[in-house]
């Protein structure tokens, strides 16, 4: 028993990506309304972030500035990928959320099935 | 500047034409912009090409960074064959946009359109150049939200709504291809495609390496619109623009299919993925559900887009279904269908784009009669339909001749016969339109429909023409195929040392 | 009436400061946590807190919406300049040792530089978003 235990403990940053991953692909599959669909997205992609930042940091390692005193660095590539990978994300949220303003203006709401149901009489 | 910096010009073009097209206001300057930039882009797709040809791969090495820490741009025979058809078919189509966009979309709106496209047609043709798997979520991000935001100038309020689904489904798919990279890079400590290759043979088969070409595959899969995986396709083609659905029709799917070969067959190697793991049976049940049940609810369709849109919902099955066989015939039949489909789906969405232009209306039912009110169009919609049916004489068939060919090789008659049966059902919906446009009278509505104006006429008539040809001539097309497909599948565990035009020691 | 006087306040307090820790941000990016997108997203909140407090309409004046839409494309024209004047001198694209006469200092040229033209980027678009999103409505 207690490997087990102290595999799942061990690896407590990877439970914690899988779980904000499902919640967050679970309220874009279940919600109607839109900008909790939006917000589920972001909270999916979040999920990835964190995959690849927490391996990044090296036990026992400084920030990666080099310095004569220091030999043992964190990894800097993974903070520079998901500068991007973050920049990408609000860039998509800040579009997401464009479109259900304008869907809002079109349709007049944004519960995805009234708008199914309205464009089933179109 | 010397011709080895090429491949950075490919990329930085496009994002400098967007730049100035944003600083713009009135459409027609913007399009002029755009035409100019596409209309460099096949040239510099087909130098380098030319000099694949003669040398070997192309490497390149981003900001003077040698790879594997560098970024690497790699054109190799795959990847410049889908440069040449991606800036190719934009070259032809955009002067197409002219008349097109500026009754599609209001005139404030219309230089942001051409920025969108410019910017579109930037991060495709980057995700098909670059050599470095981070680098290919940057480019697919950029092409996929310029892609919603082209989407949701069209006309109708659907329009909105498809950009917003296709937004939602392309962001989980986007995202999970940085969840597959992210793991084969703690797996391999390398970006770089060809390193991570490389490093992969060592560690074989573990958890962690089935997870990841999961991850990649169901990532790139919701970008390619394999069936069921589909669902975004239908209403972004039928709302967009008419020019936007011929750009992305011809495009947008067929790099993301060109990613899934480029990992299935560069980065893993065949043996990791086709004889260790179900990926073939996955791809050819997935396949073969696809090109019959898009094809089955085309025909119920009553807008022409629509129908469009999941006949290529279909006809990417047929790319992917070369793919799964993973033989050098089934191989080189999905690539090929690549370029052959590319440019019958961009002639038949411009001859679409065309009525549209002259009717402003897209339903089947008012097509009638308009086969003697506009006989060019609806002649390159005949052609580019009996393509996609897959008649001898037209592009269509030498796909699916090697696809038939490449099923035969494994022994799979059922295969075979499944081919058949969609091409046959494809017969019905384009034969429904055939049979309305020419065997029925006019309706009132298309009381002003005659012939597009040239700017328009002209790139359909090409396109037409060229399906044609690539149904005789397949020595540029197939057989360029083939040598790539021989390539891919031989070349697994060798890695070819690169001409280094462009990198500095 | 004192509620809306406190916040006055301690907004025309702390916009400066705002302002100076997105430019200390901004340019320390290169040796530690930083650089143009943050800054620029600092900036933008800056400008946010002004039309917050203050009303829509004054941020546009100090702000105003031609020059936010100019600012977007402009940054990336920045960015891309240099790389395009990096080709010209003979290297690669963003290859920054032709910048300047030795690598260390040319480095630091070309990091400041593209990080500019993000900020740009960034704060002009942050902030053009929130115009676009805050004039609807009405």
């Amino acid at each position: 028993m207690n490997p087990f235990i102290h595999e799942l403990i061990a690896h407590y940053n990877q439970w914690i990506t899988i779980f904000l991953m499902v919640s967050g692909l679970y309220i874009v599959i279940a919600k109607d309304n839109m900008v909790k669909k939006l917000v589920g997205l972001s909270l999916f992609q979040t999920s990835v972030y964190l995959l690849y930042i927490s391996p990044g940091k090296i036990l026992g390692g400084t920030p990666p500035i080099m310095d004569p005193k220091f030999s043992v660095y964190s990894n800097p590539l993974p903070h520079v990928l998901i500068l991007t990978a973050i920049v990408v994300g609000v860039a998509t949220l800040a579009l997401g959320l464009a479109l259900v303003v304008r869907i809002n203006e079109a349709y007049g709401t944004i519960e995805e099935d009234e708008i199914f149901a309205r464009g089933e009489e179109e | 500047m010397s011709s080895s910096q090429l491949p950075a010009l490919q990329v930085v073009l496009p994002l400098l034409g967007a730049v100035i097209c944003a600083f713009l206001r009135r459409g027609t300057l913007a399009w002029g912009v755009a035409l100019c930039v596409t209309w460099t882009m096949p040239v510099i797709a087909l130098s380098m090409l030319w000099q694949v040809l003669a040398t070997g791969p192309i490497s390149y090495a981003m900001g003077g960074w040698a790879p594997p820490w560098g970024i690497e741009y790699r054109v190799d025979m795959l990847s410049g064959f889908v440069l040449f058809l991606v800036s190719g078919v934009a070259a032809v189509i955009i002067p197409f946009a002219r008349k097109s966009i500026a009754t599609e979309i209001d005139s404030t709106r219309q230089a942001w359109f051409y920025t969108m496209y410019l910017l579109s047609l930037c991060g495709l043709l980057g995700i098909t150049i670059t050599g470095d798997a981070f680098n290919v979520f940057v480019f697919l991000e950029i092409s996929s939200l310029s892609t919603y935001v082209m989407i949701a100038l069209g006309r109708d309020r659907r329009a909105l709504l498809a950009a917003y689904q296709y937004l939602i489904v392309g962001t989980i798919g986007a995202t999970f291809y940085v969840l597959g990279v992210g793991i084969l890079y703690s797996l391999t400590g390398s970006l770089n495609m060809v390193d991570i290759s490389s490093r992969l043979g060592e560690l074989g088969f573990q958890p962690p390496v089935l997870a990841a070409v999961a991850f990649l595959f169901v990532g790139i899969s919701l970008k390619l619109a394999l069936f069921p995986l589909h669902s975004w396709l239908p209403g972004a083609y039928a709302y967009a623009p008419s020019f936007a659905t011929a750009f992305l029709a011809a495009s947008a799917t067929k790099v993301a299919v060109y990613l899934l070969v480029r990992y299935f067959f560069s980065v893993f190697s065949v043996s990791q993925i086709f004889e260790g793991l179900p990926v073939s049976e996955i791809l050819i049940v997935l396949s073969v559900a696809g090109m019959i049940g898009a094809s089955l609810v085309a025909v119920f369709q009553e807008d022409v887009k629509r129908m469009l849109a999941y006949s290529s919902v279909a006809q990417i099955g047929y790319m992917t279904l070369g793919i799964g066989l993973a033989n050098k015939q089934g191989l080189t039949g999905g690539i090929v269908h690549l370029f052959n489909h590319a440019i019958t789906k961009a002639a038949l969405f411009l001859a679409v784009g065309a009525i549209v232009y002259r009717m402003k209306t897209c339903k089947i039912d008012d097509f009638a009669g308009l086969g003697r009110r506009m006989p060019l169009t609806m002649g390159v919609f005949v052609l580019a339909g009996l393509s996609i049916i897959g008649t001898p004489g037209t592009a269509g068939f030498v796909s699916k001749w090697f696809l038939a060919v490449g099923a035969l090789e494994e022994g799979w008659w059922w295969l075979v016969a499944i081919v058949m049966v969609s091409s046959l059902i494809s017969v019905v919906y384009i034969g429904r339109v055939i049979e309305i446009a020419w065997f029925r009278e006019a309706k009132p509505i298309a009381d002003n429909a005659r012939e597009p104006p040239a700017s328009m006429l002209l790139p359909m008539l090409f396109l037409a023409g060229c399906v044609v040809y690539f149904g005789f001539a397949t020595s540029m097309s197939a057989g360029y195929a083939s040598k790539a497909a021989a390539h891919l599948l031989g070349a697994e565990q060798a890695i070819e040392v690169p001409a280094a035009a462009g990198t500095k020691q | 009436m004192k509620m809306d006087l406190i916040l006055r306040i301690t907004t025309k307090l702390l916009i400066p400061f705002m302002l100076l820790f997105a430019l200390y941000v901004q340019f320390h990016g290169d040796y530690g946590p930083g650089g143009g997108f943050q800054a620029g997203v600092i900036t933008a909140a800056m400008v946010i807190l002004y039309a917050l407090i203050f009303g829509l309409k004054a941020a546009q004046r100090v702000v105003p919406v031609s020059v936010v839409q100019f600012m977007v494309p402009l940054g990336v024209l920045v960015y891309t300049g240099v790389g395009v004047y990096t080709m010209f001198k003979g290297g690669e694209f963003l290859n920054y040792n032709l910048l300047g006469h030795d690598r260390v200092h040319a480095q630091e040229w070309g990091i400041l530089l593209v990080e500019i033209g993000v900020y740009i980027t960034v704060s002009g678009t942050m902030t053009a978003i929130f115009y676009m999103f805050a004039g609807r409505g009405r």
